[in-house]
């Protein structure tokens, strides 16, 4: 909402001092969000006045036809004489007013004036467009002034050139702040002054003789005024001031009557439609639509209207779709035009906002009207807005008032909300008194009754006051919130975090100290990036939670693995010219349930049981928690110290591991095939037996799909799995100080033998004894035979209690190497 | 060696002449101070202390002595032999002394080499940023709590006091999920807010309830300087019996506080949310020029746009028609909630100028915030 400042001072009677900017800060402080205050002609500087064309010469022979131009300027240019001016504008004649600015004037913007050569003659000034005054952002050709107004006549004061607009932002239960008198009202009691409250007028009572009206839906329009003006001149202009508050709140004028509609919506929030009578047929009716009924509205287009809406009809049909757009067939005609509108019915009605709203909508025509009524109008403004419209017909278009007054009212007792008179004393946390309270409930409109406990009678502009709290932030907020105290509450003593959440703390921490960086993604994909992937037809990450809105269409849906948006994120960076990357995300994938249902929309009114909550859970997806990496380039790089070695599979396993120890859980790894990776290095990993995750290197086809660095890894797995999965607490180990007994073995075995099932036989076979027991060579070749390789195992065995004699310690490592043997056919090398 | 004869003369043994004794040992000492290193002194002690040394033959002819004159030779040689070893326990040790040194100069480094072997990583700012405040909030007795990010309407909005159809859900620029049967009414929507997530504390959590709320949550703006469509936010909220608008305004100071440093405070400005009643717009004083560059054009402040005051999100008291919806009795207990957006908070708060930069993974913007902000 804009609000210029000079408008508003003919309701508030500010001091002559204060500034946009000082009534700026009041209404913030008030709760109105003024988000600027835009300075209209600043540095506009004259002279500059009114003129009347005298010649007109047309100069040939340039790009675009120019016109010599002499101008009388009275005596604003100093001579008498008519001043010389070339215009490149065409829309004027000989005898047209116009606006001229005059030599060592500064227009708005730091544009001085003055005499210049052009076009091969002296331009003594300039005939002004709109835009060039900072009036509107009218291109089309120079202003032509209405004929009343006399040469020589100071044109920035004629056109209220310079002044202060108030931008604010309001929010959505503040519909009466869209009025010069909602604002006017938070500025009259910031200021503590009077307020002229322009719907406080003179209405004549309603009668029978006024146009008839129906109202067959009084829950979608309560009220309904129809006033009657006959006998405008349709030749009838806006006059300037008029036209220069319509520019200044951003609207542009059309012809008198729209204007004089849309004068009294901005001045008094009340949004009035006029039809021309003459195309009327049969009384005014509003009702629901029927489906499929059609309408052509202002803006030219026909609409389809839907069994909701609520429309105003006449004999033939609906004829506007009720606070949102009025019909073209009714339209008001051009001022001017041959067939000139001189009879006009003003409707002024009120509407259920939230009717209103979804027509809105489902439209998608959001109107100045249409932005009022969904807030909620002042049902009670309807007669003094619709009597202010027929007043500035018949000033400014000569038109006769009918005395016939249509009212249509559904009868509604005034609101009131019970409200114990401390209530606003204990929701700010300071005394502020009975007094004080209902002395501020007053100033906005409210009556006010009763001692501790208060009945207050809310005004009519004011549907979003309808609860006791409602009521503390209106006293709240003029108490100023600046004032408010600054306390603490006690608490109770509480849990700190979750261990789910210590968990994800400490894979992030340990993640980056293994070198990934976090690089959280956006989690839309599309399908392509699962062709990509190199996924199946029917693998389960293809089904996905899709939106109905997405940002973009190719990428409609929610992800259901991290790595598109890692790997996005690799290429992204290595596009940028990082050849060696190791990144994490930790985050949530969308995996559809089971059966989709739509969830019951559910009261508000109370707690929903425990079925109604379970019935809404029903309708989510299943929404696990995940870690991912993706590696690529060197993992280690190589320097004056020696070989680098780059980011392997080895590498994206053991990113699981890492996480996985932050978990307490030791993975199980065993090879699979899986997409998105390479068929032979890829691993499943898993707690137990449950597979809460993969990694290994990425198929050379989804590299190549994706355009990805050559051998690129990840490892994906589910946290909330893994969380479950955790072990119990560590017990503390003995730590035995009697001397390690160490033995080495090579074993061999088939190529295609796991290591991981060697190394656990080994394990298993050892017994209590065993330390640790560490793979440190792998070896294969002809020694060894076709087909197989050996394993190289450091085995480190220790007693708690005493020195292991060497017997001890080679009876331990038979007894492994023979579980080893027996589980994965492993021979001793060289035996 | 001679046999023993006790009536041997000792002056008639050559080798145990005192004049020969000292000879013997000024011979020795002489060796071992001319051993230039420690082989040569090696051999020196071979030749002069060891087994067959001069001084160890003499030492062995003291037997032949008769008794009375054994004592007086033996102290002869075995001072000899003390002094030698001392002598060469000194030179070993000042050899070592000199070849340590010289080795340990051959063994130097350059230490300004770079060693770049192996990769520092480093966690997201909204991550780590997001941490800094629950931690905030948890020494002050709050938990931290937490809900899906694809959510139920009834909690992304109903619950919430925003109505259907009421304009304020346009405001949130939602995206929805597509209904079963491909339509837009699923009730389904990504969550606008981490606000579901305060319901969802309020219907499963004991009273009192002292929760904040951080997560990623979406608006269909597309992303540019200022804006992101995926975003993450705190919020708090607070339903105990008793509380007031002035909890609500020292929490927050409390909370510059501990973020921004001493002295920070807040700003509360009349604003609307449906979720709260009354409601509140927060500023927080410019931790940079803390209001200085206020009307002071010489020293402008980028931080604040020289306003003084930096926009912070939204706050006020809980909607008593949330608690009720929750099945909380608004009579009896009062809440206060506030949330405001990270992303924002890491751009003023480590001068990020483009939204972009955080959004987009870029390694070189991440690495320096380490492990904690």
């Amino acid at each position: 909402m804009r609000v210029p400042l000079s408008w508003l001072r003919e309701y508030v009677d500010l001091p002559a001092g204060v500034t946009g900017r000082d009534v700026q800060a009041k209404l913030i402080s008030a709760g109105l969000e003024v988000e600027a205050v835009e300075q209209l002609g600043a540095g506009l500087t004259g002279p500059l006045v009114v003129g009347q064309v005298l010649t007109i010469e047309e100069l040939e022979g340039f790009k675009k036809p120019i016109r010599f131009c002499t101008v009388d300027v009275g005596d604003a240019g100093g001579s008498g004489a008519p001043q010389e001016i070339v215009c490149g504008a065409r829309n004027f004649e000989v005898g047209d007013k116009v606006v001229v600015v005059l030599p060592g004037a500064v227009l708005p913007g730091g544009f001085e004036i003055a005499a210049r050569k052009t076009y091969g003659r002296t331009s003594h000034g300039m005939i002004c467009s709109a835009s060039e005054l900072g009036m509107s952002d009218d291109h089309d050709g120079i202003i032509v002034l209405p004929p009343e107004h006399e040469v020589g006549t100071d044109a920035i004061a004629l056109l209220e050139l310079v002044d202060e607009v108030l931008d604010i932002a309001v929010t959505p239960d503040r519909g009466y702040a869209l009025s010069l008198r909602g604002v006017a009202r938070e500025t009259a009691i910031a200021y503590g002054l009077q307020l002229g409250d322009p719907a406080l007028i003179d209405v004549p009572a309603p009668n029978s003789a006024g146009y008839p009206v129906q109202v067959s839906d009084p829950y979608g329009c309560d009220r309904f005024t129809a006033r009657t003006v006959t006998g405008i001149n349709p030749e009838a202009h806006s006059p300037l001031w008029l036209q220069r508050r319509l520019q200044k709140v951003g609207m542009r004028p059309i012809s008198l009557a729209v204007d004089i509609t849309n004068y009294v919506m901005f001045e008094v929030g009340q949004p009035l439609h006029a039809y021309d009578r003459s195309r009327l047929t049969g009384p005014i009716g509003v009702r629901r639509a029927e489906a499929g009924e059609k309408i052509t509205t202002l803006d030219g287009a026909e609409r389809v209207l839907d069994a909701e809406d609520l429309v105003i009809t006449d004999d033939s049909g609906p004829i506007g779709i009720a606070g949102v757009m009025g019909g073209a067939h009714t339209e008001i005609a051009e001022s001017g035009a041959d067939s000139g509108t001189t009879e006009i019915v003003i409707e002024a009605a009120h509407f259920a906002p939230v009717s209103i709203a979804r027509t809105a909508r489902r439209h998608k025509l959001a109107s100045e009207a249409s932005r009022r009524f969904e807030r909620g109008t002042d049902p009670q403004a309807t007669s003094a807005a619709a009597q202010r419209a027929v007043d500035l017909l018949v000033l400014l278009a000569g038109g006769k008032a009918d005395a016939g007054v249509t009212e249509v009212i559904s009868p509604s007792a005034p609101r009131t909300v019970a409200m114990p008179a401390d209530h606003p004393d204990k929701v700010a946390g300071t005394e502020y008194g009975r007094e004080t309270v209902v002395r501020r409930l007053q100033e906005i409109g409210c009556d006010v009754y009763g001692s501790d406990e208060l009945i207050v009678t809310v005004p009519s502009w004011r549907p979003d006051l309808a609860f006791p709290n409602d009521l503390a932030e209106e006293v709240i907020r003029l108490e100023g919130y600046e004032n408010l105290p600054s306390t603490l509450p006690r608490l109770p003593s509480a849990r700190g975090l979750t261990e789910s959440q210590r968990l994800r703390r400490r894979v992030g921490r340990a993640l980056a100290g293994a070198g990934y960086v976090e690089a959280p993604s956006y989690p839309f994909v599309g399908a392509e990036v699962f062709d990509q992937l190199g996924l199946d037809e029917d693998d389960a990450r293809r089904r996905t939670v899709t939106l109905a809105n997405p940002l973009y269409d190719t990428e409609p849906s929610l992800r259901t693995t991290l790595l598109p948006g890692l790997l996005a994120t690799l290429r992204r960076n290595h596009g940028r010219g990082a050849p060696d990357l190791a990144l994490f995300e930790t985050g949530l994938v969308f995996q559809p349930s089971g059966e989709a249902v739509v969830p019951p929309r559910l009261q508000v009114d109370r707690r929903p049981t425990d079925e109604e909550i379970a019935s809404l859970e029903a309708a989510l997806p299943h929404q696990p928690r995940r870690v991912g990496v993706v590696l690529s380039g060197a993992r280690e790089q190589a320097g004056w110290w020696g070989k680098g070695y780059p980011a392997s599979w080895a590498d994206a396993v053991e990113a699981g591991r890492t996480v996985a120890r932050e978990a307490g859980v030791e993975l199980t790894v065993r090879q699979e095939q899986y997409a998105p990776f390479h068929p032979g290095r890829c691993a499943v990993l898993l707690a137990g037996e449950q597979v809460v995750g993969h990694a290994g290197e990425l198929h050379p086809r989804v590299v190549k799909a994706l355009g990805l660095p050559e051998r690129s890894c990840a490892m994906e797995l589910d946290l909330d799995l893994l969380e479950a999965a955790g072990g119990d607490g560590v017990t503390g180990p003995r730590v035995s100080t009697f001397p390690v007994a160490t033995q080495d073995v090579a074993l061999v075995v088939d190529a295609s033998v796991p290591a991981a099932d060697v190394e656990r036989a080994l394990r298993d076979g050892a017994g209590e004894l065993l330390e640790a027991v560490r793979l440190f060579d792998i070896f294969t070749g002809p020694q060894i035979g076709e087909g197989r390789k050996s394993l190289a195992y450091a085995l480190r065995f220790r007693a708690p209690d005493r020195t292991l004699t060497a017997d001890e310690a080679s009876a331990a490592r038979d007894a492994a190497v023979a579980a080893a043997s027996e589980r994965t056919g492993a021979s001793l090398r060289g035996a | 060696m001679s046999a023993p004869n006790k009536s041997y003369d000792p002056v008639e043994v050559e080798a145990l002449k005192p004049e020969e004794i000292e000879r013997m040992r000024d011979e020795a000492l002489a060796a071992i101070a001319a051993a230039p290193d420690l082989d040569a002194l090696t051999h020196v002690k071979t030749a002069h202390a060891g087994g067959a040394s001069p001084l160890a033959l003499a030492n062995r002819e003291i037997g032949a002595l008769p008794p009375q004159a054994k004592a007086e030779a033996g102290k002869r040689v075995g001072q000899a032999r003390g002094a030698v070893n001392q002598a060469f326990a000194a030179r070993q040790t000042e050899l070592e002394a000199e070849r340590d040194a010289r080795v340990l100069v051959e063994e130097a480094v350059d230490v300004t080499l770079p060693y770049d072997r192996v990769p520092s990583g480093a966690r997201h700012p909204l991550t780590t940023l997001s941490e800094r405040i629950e931690d905030v909030f948890t020494a002050m007795g709050y938990e931290v709590a937490e809900g899906p990010e694809v959510e139920a309407e009834w909690f992304n909005f109903d619950a919430l006091n925003f109505p259907p159809d009421h304009p304020a859900r346009e405001t949130q620029d939602t995206f929805f999920v597509k209904g079963p049967d491909g339509g837009d009414q699923s009730g389904v929507v990504l969550r606008t807010h981490t606000s579901p997530v305060q319901v969802r504390a309020m219907l499963e959590r004991e009273l009192p309830v002292y929760v904040i709320a951080p997560g990623r949550v979406y608006r269909s703006d597309e992303l540019d300087a200022t804006h992101t469509p995926v975003f993450a936010q705190v919020e708090l909220l607070a339903v105990d019996e008793g509380l007031t608008m002035a909890d609500l305004k020292g929490t927050l100071d409390h909370m510059v506080v501990s973020l921004f440093g001493e002295g920070m405070t807040t700003r509360l400005r009349p604003n609307h949310f449906p979720f709260t009643e009354p409601s509140a717009e927060m500023d927080m004083v410019c931790y940079v020029c803390r209001g200085d560059s206020v009307g002071n054009p010489d020293r402008p402040c980028r931080t604040c746009s020289s306003e003084g005051w930096i926009e912070l999100g939204g706050c006020g008291m809980v909607n008593p028609k949330v608690l009720t919806a929750c099945g909380i009795d608004p009579q009896k207990y009062s809440g206060f909630a506030f949330g405001f957006g990270i992303e924002r908070m890491l751009m003023f708060r480590h001068s990020v100028e483009d939204m972009r930069d955080i959004v987009e993974g870029d390694v070189r913007f991440t690495l320096p915030f380490g492990m904690e902000i």
